[in-house]
Parts: structure tokens; sequence; C-alpha cells
């Protein structure tokens, strides 16, 4: 064996554990250096930047460096940027944005990077919304889909305790007013509305159940009401569910979707910018 | 007379266990009054029953039966925390996995903490105090300290674990990463640590070597650092007597600094310096050499001790920490890369003169892969801890990559080999049931890990990327759960990749299983007496 002759040179150290000996070979010298390199170089790096705790504070670096700094430096020079355009869109009509092109392409940029951020956690990244989150790319609004009602919406929400500007309403839950019985006649009618019932021998008790309790704010001919906020019923485009069992929850406990105020926590041209980019999905009106 | 005191003790123990689960505010403090109850009545009954019997001499020679029970607790623990892993990582890739009759126990949020703390706690603890008490003796050529008290290590130690991980799918966790055991298991960790620290230095110190192995060394700096670490991190009020829950003593940032001077020390001492006791003694064991360097062990024994303790800063990077401390924690990370590495050199390097064995042996392949994987996390790890790659690496998934090529590849890979060499030797038998078995655990572990790494890479570097990027007025680009969708692909190569290293853990177990069963005895007598 080659190593016979290595092993001449080195002596183990004399110990045996368990059968174990040791040699007593010299550090790597290249292990010896990147060693003495990393702790030279953690030197330096310390005097850089901000590194010994003192009494008071800790030695600053001669960089004065700080990662606050930075980011704020970052925001502000995005803000800079943005500043101008920014003041024309908080200046310009919300319906006459769309008209100027430059100004709509960033609204809608900008937009699409608050939506992603800050509502997509409920309408979805794709603004297809989930089940009690309204779908934002058809063209059936709650409360109006114009962008003034739009702009509304984000920057007030909907039922919350944040803004005195909120919108509001509430639907009774008509499991306390109502039989069982004419629950069920009310939903096989509201389902004939836009299908199938479930049991069509219902379906004409409960038009007359509908016209003495829910025609009031779902109108006459069920087609809601955007000033309340009630939903059109005969459009098949559910907010929660379009079948029975869903439709039953729904008249018996009611539903109570809250949206938050986004005024005071975006700023008016980010809420302008958002608005103009829900308006232009493909619901817009 | 200890006897009379130990029934008296035990029944105490029963009875408050009783009042705790009949006063216990919460489900998780139940069910472990419960346990505890269980426990502590059964052994209350034990010894009333062995009353009279006459007492069994002293036995002489190394205490082996408990390491064998740690070697079976290893595996079984190994098996369960590898299965509880690659569960909740097809989870990630298949949110349906997240049974909906069984949301809060065994959804993501509850498992994950018990699939940590099954492969480090668990299987991870059980390898170091069984390979701790293997090493201890015979490079002390003494027998373990303290008579029983290993035992009660060893059970205590299980207790332990398992008051831990049903605590986690009943929602006992106090939410710190790594520490997430409530108040009084906490407390009884502590006790056990103690004990355990008492039997391994009792042993040390009773040695018949003049001088002590530096695989001890390290294990005596895990055993002590770690019982310093649990105490000073999970110092809690705990808001009732009869409830799991508790409020850390810590403030706002303090705790979070804290957590990770826990946290980073936890793979400093217990998945580092505790592997590397263990690597000190099984390699020149199985490769049959002497140790490469004495020197070198020595002084990057040291210089890991020191710097390992300052670095968990580098997990607070842009966060509310202060940028000085946040600063030293990087510095100090770097300075570790040579020390860490010294580790890998003295193990490589004792192979030198049966690299042969590599072709032959694939318990040596196994410790080779596993001090290659030493090596390559611990250049990663400072890497990672510069701030400008930690700002794209922070919260994504290369951090998850990192931990795993340190967990599957180095304490993984060396405690199979430290099983492989265990089991003949601790059942006396002429060698293991098969060694193709081992073969064809090495690699499927391999090119398990190897497609764990590579997925979190890929995945890690590209969900930085994404969260980063941002549109030329400064918008960003994607949503979150653009980030989440495009990861699926790498999630189920995770995935895949955890199922071939459980399917090698598995092989091993059978193979382990067959080994004290079926394989031929050792011919001549086994050396169970301390050595001269």
């Amino acid at each position: 064996m080659n190593d016979d002759k290595f092993e001449k040179d080195f002596e183990t150290t004399g110990h045996s554990w368990d059968g174990i000996e040791e040699y007593n070979k010299p550090l790597p010298r290249w292990w010896v250096w990147v060693f003495y390199l990393t702790i030279i170089w953690a030197i330096g790096y310390s005097i850089a930047y901000p590194a010994w705790p003192m009494l008071q504070r800790a030695t600053p670096g001669l960089l004065a460096f700080s990662t606050r700094a930075e980011v704020a430096a970052e925001i502000a020079a995005v803000d800079e940027a943005n500043a101008a355009i920014n003041a024309q869109l908080v200046a310009t009509e919300l319906t006459e944005i769309s008209a100027n092109v430059e100004l709509n392409t960033y609204a809608a940029n900008a937009g699409r990077a608050v939506f992603l951020t800050w509502c997509a956690q409920c309408h979805g990244s794709g603004a297809a919304g989930a089940k009690g989150y309204p779908n934002l790319l058809d063209d059936d609004w709650l409360w109006g889909g114009d962008i003034q009602a739009v702009h509304e919406s984000v920057s007030y929400g909907i039922r919350n305790e944040q803004s005195d500007m909120a919108r509001w309403s509430e639907m009774p839950a008509f499991g306390e007013i109502l039989e069982a019985t004419e629950i069920d006649q009310v939903v096989n009618y509201v389902m004939s509305l836009s299908g199938d019932p479930k049991d069509a021998s219902l379906v004409d008790a409960g038009a007359v159940v509908f016209a003495d309790n829910c025609s009031a704010c779902h109108a006459d001919d069920a087609t809601g009401d955007r000033f309340q906020g009630a939903p059109n019923l005969k459009d098949a485009i559910w907010l929660f569910g379009g079948d029975f069992d869903t439709l039953k929850a729904t008249v018996t406990d009611s539903r109570f979707g809250v949206m938050p105020a986004w005024e005071g926590r975006l700023s008016q041209a980010e809420i302008r910018a958002v608005s103009a980019y829900v308006h232009q999905l493909g619901g817009g009106e | 007379m200890t006897n009379t005191i130990k029934i008296v003790a035990l029944g105490v123990i029963t009875l408050c266990a009783m009042f705790a689960a009949n006063f216990a505010r919460d489900l998780s403090y139940q069910t472990h009054a419960i346990i505890v109850m269980l426990v502590a009545g059964g052994l209350f009954l034990v010894n009333v029953r062995r009353i009279g019997e006459p007492k069994i001499a002293t036995a002489t020679g190394y205490m082996d039966d408990v390491v064998r029970f740690g070697v079976v607790a290893t595996t079984f623990w190994g098996v369960v925390g590898f299965l509880a892993g690659t569960y909740i990582a097809f989870q990630l890739a298949f949110p349906a996995l997240n049974i909906e009759w069984a949301e809060g126990y065994t959804n993501f949020g509850r498992l994950r903490p018990l699939h940590t703390s099954a492969v480090i706690f668990a299987f991870g603890g059980n390898a170091l105090i069984a390979t701790s008490f293997y090493i201890v003796q015979r490079t002390s050529a003494v027998r373990l300290w303290g008579g029983n008290l290993a035992w009660f290590v060893f059970w205590g130690y299980q207790l332990f674990i398992v008051l831990a991980a049903t605590g986690y799918l009943l929602g006992g966790t106090q939410s710190k990463e790594y520490a997430e055991p409530e108040w009084y298991v906490d407390l009884w960790l502590t006790v056990v640590w103690v004990a355990y620290l008492a039997v391994f230095l009792g042993t040390v110190i009773k040695r018949k070597e003049k001088h002590i192995y530096v695989a001890n060394w390290f294990f005596l700096a895990f055993i002590v650092t770690v019982a310093l670490l649990h105490v000073v991190n999970n110092l809690t009020i705990p808001v009732s007597i009869f409830g799991s829950k508790s409020v850390v003593i810590w403030p706002g940032v303090a705790d979070a600094m804290v957590q990770w001077w826990y946290g980073h020390n936890a793979v400093g001492f217990f998945l580092t310096a505790g592997f590397l006791g263990m690597m000190y003694y099984f390699v020149p064991k199985q490769a049959e050499r002497p140790v490469f360097s004495y020197k070198l062990s020595i002084i990057h024994f040291w210089a890991l001790i020191f710097l390992y303790i300052w670095a968990g800063p580098h997990h607070l990077h842009y966060t509310a920490l202060p940028d000085w401390a946040s600063t030293l924690g990087m510095v100090f990370s770097i300075v570790l890369w040579m020390p860490s590495w010294g580790g890998m050199i003295n193990g490589l390097m004792t192979l030198s003169g049966a690299w042969d064995k590599l072709r032959t042996d694939p318990i040596i392949r196994m410790m080779v892969i596993s001090i290659g994987f030493y090596g390559m996390s611990t250049f990663e790890g400072p890497m990672m801890s510069i701030r400008a790659v930690n700002s794209l690496s922070h919260y994504t998934d290369w951090t998850i990559g990192h931990v795993h090529s340190g967990a599957l590849g180095w304490n993984g890979m060396i405690t199979f080999a430290a099983l492989y060499f265990l089991t003949p030797k601790l059942w006396n038998k002429a060698g293991l049931y098969s060694s193709k078995l081992v073969n064809w655990h090495f690699w499927l572990a391999t090119i398990g890990i190897i497609l764990y790494a590579a997925a979190m890479w890929v995945t890690g570097i590209m969900e930085g990327l994404m969260w980063r990027e941002v549109d030329a007025n400064g918008f960003l680009v994607n949503s979150f759960a653009d980030t989440v969708s495009a990861k699926f692909p790498m999630y189920v190569v995770r995935g895949t990749g955890g199922i071939m290293y459980l399917t090698g853990a598995l092989i091993m177990a059978y193979n382990l299983w067959m080994t004290v069963k079926a394989a031929p005895a050792k011919a001549e007598a086994p050396i169970a007496v301390p050595a001269e």
C-alpha cells in the first residue's frame, strides 16, 4: 500500500480508546488561511457596518448602513417617481381616467398590484371570487358596477364597523319569521326563477310568500335593488350557492358578508387605481 | 428505604395527576394528566408487587440494554417522523389531504411540529442518547455511572416525546419553533436532561482511560448547551397550574432573539456537535483507521463551540431586530464556516487509506455521503446568513431545503450508519442480515435527498424572485397565491423524494429486525466487559 510510506511520517498521539487511535497531523494550510481570512473579513465588515453594542448604542459603522433607511429610500424613490402621475390620477374625474391612455395604463398596472396585495385574499388573484366573495369579472353587481360605485365600495367597504360611510344592509334571518314549510316554498320559488325548483308543487305558494316577505328588498320581479345591495335572484349568479340546501340556509339564517374600508389604509391614488382596475376587468358598467 | 420513597412518590404523582385531569382547563392538558396518571400508577403497582423480592445483584460489564432499547426507539421514531414529513409534504401539494373530518387535529399546522419534533428530538435525540451511552462506555472503559438512572433517562425521554407529540395534535403548543411543548413538558424534559448530564458526566469522571476521547467532548458540549438553551428559551409563566397555556417572559423582539438563539443552537449543538460526537467514534471504527488529526479536532472543537452560539441573529435579518445584532449574527456565521469544515476534514481524511472500502462497504458509503452533506450544508448556511443572500432566501423554501440537506443528509445518514454498526454488535451477531438491503437503503435515501434539496432550491429561488419582482413603476407583479401555484410541480418532486427516503428507512427497519432475529450469532463470546 502506498499509504504505508505516508503513515510512517506521522506518529499517533499514543492513546487508544476502544481501539481508536489519533494521528496528530498538522492543520491543512488552506483551512488555516481561509479561517484567518474570514476572521479578517469579519473585523473589516463589523467596522464598516453597525455591529458592536456599546453603553448607549451600537457602533454605527463607517458606511452608515441601515436596513430601515434602505427600505425607506427605496419607497421614497418610487413615491417620488410616481408623484406626478399619482397627483394627476387623484385630480382626474373617475369617469375620465379611461380616456387618457397613459394615465389609464398606469392606473390599471398600479391597481393590479394593489389588488394582488390587498384584495386577492378574498376575491382571488384572478378576481373570480369564491363562495361568499363576489366574482368581479362578471357583469353582476350587488352595489353597482360603474366606476363611481366601485370606488365607493372600495373606499368605505361593506357592513364594516370601521367606516361610517360603509354600505350597509341586512337581510333578516327568516328562520325566526317564517314557518319551515314557508321557507321550503319560497326557496323553491326562487329556484324556479332561474332554473328548476326542487319541488315544483311548492312554487306557487312560494310566490305568495315571496311577495309578502321578500319583494320589499328584492323587488316584485326579484331583480334585486342595488341601493340596498339586494341581489338579483333571476340571473342564476349566486354568491353563496343556488342549490336547495344553500338557499334554505341563506333564507333561514341570512348572510352577512363584510368588506373592510380601504380609505385611510390605502392612498387616494391607490384606491382610484384599484377601482379603475376592477372596473376594467370585464364587468364594469 | 429508597424503594419506599419511590413508591410513595409514584403514589403522590398518580394522585396529583388525577386531580390535574379532573380540574384540567383544556383537552391537551387533560390528556397529558391522564397519560402521566397511567404511567405513574402503573409504575406504582409494579413497584408495590415487587416488595419483598430479593434484590438483583448489581450487573457488571457495559450497560448495553439501554442502548439496545435506544436503537429500537431511534428506528421506530425515525419511521414515524419520516412518514409524518412525507404526508405533510403532500398536504402542501394536495391541500385535500388536510382531511375535513380531522380538521383541527391532522391539518398541516398541527402535523408540522409533530414532524419536526419527531425527526429532531425523537429520532435524533434517541440516536444521540443511545450512541452517547454506547460510546462513552467504550471510550472510557467503564460501565455507565448511576445505575438505573440511564433507564430513567431513556424512558423519561420517551415520555417527553409522547407528551410533546400528543400536545401538538391537541393544540398544546407555545408556538416557538422547535420549542413547541408547553411549560410542564419543558419542566419534565429539564429533569430528564439533568439526569442525562449526570449519567454522562459521571461516566466520564470515573473513566479508566487517561484522556477523554474527542467524541465525548462533543457529546458533553451538546448536553450542557442544550440544557442551557432549553431553560432560557422556555422561561414562561403558566396561565393556570391546571392548563397548558403559558406566557413567555421575554418581550417582543427579545423573545424573537432568544427563540433564534435557541433555534440556531438546537441546530448547532443538537444536530451538529452531538452528531459530530457520533462521527468521531463510528467513522474511525468502521474504517479501522486512526483519526486524521488530533490537533485539528481540538481547534475546530473550541472554535465551533465558541462561534456557534453567536450566530442566531441571522434568522432575523430585515426584521425588528436592530441592525447591529443582525450584523454580528452574520459575521459569526461566516467565521463559523471553517470550524464546521474542520469536522468534515477530520471525518473524510480519516478514511484516507480506506477509500477502497467505499466499493465494498455500504456503511462507509453512508458515512461519506453524510459527511459530504455536512460540508455542503455548513457552507450553504454561512452563505444564506449573508444579508444580501438572505433578502432573497428568507421565508422561502430554500430554507426548508437547506435544513433538509443537513437533516436528511448529515443527521439521517450518519445515524443510519451508526444503527447498522451497532445492531450486530449489540445483539452479538456476526454481521448484518443483508448488505444488499443496506445498499438499497443508501441509494433510495441519497436520490431522495437530492430530489428534495433540488426541488426546494428551485422553488425557493423562484418564489424569492417572484416576491421581489416589481414593474417599471415599482408595483409588485405577483400575488402570493401566484407563487404558491407556481411551486406545485416541485412540491410533488419533493414529496417523491420523501417517499424514497421513507422507503429506505423501512428497508433499514426490516434489515435490522432480521439481523436481530435471523442473522447467525458471532462465534466468540461478546466483549461486554470493560477493557483493561
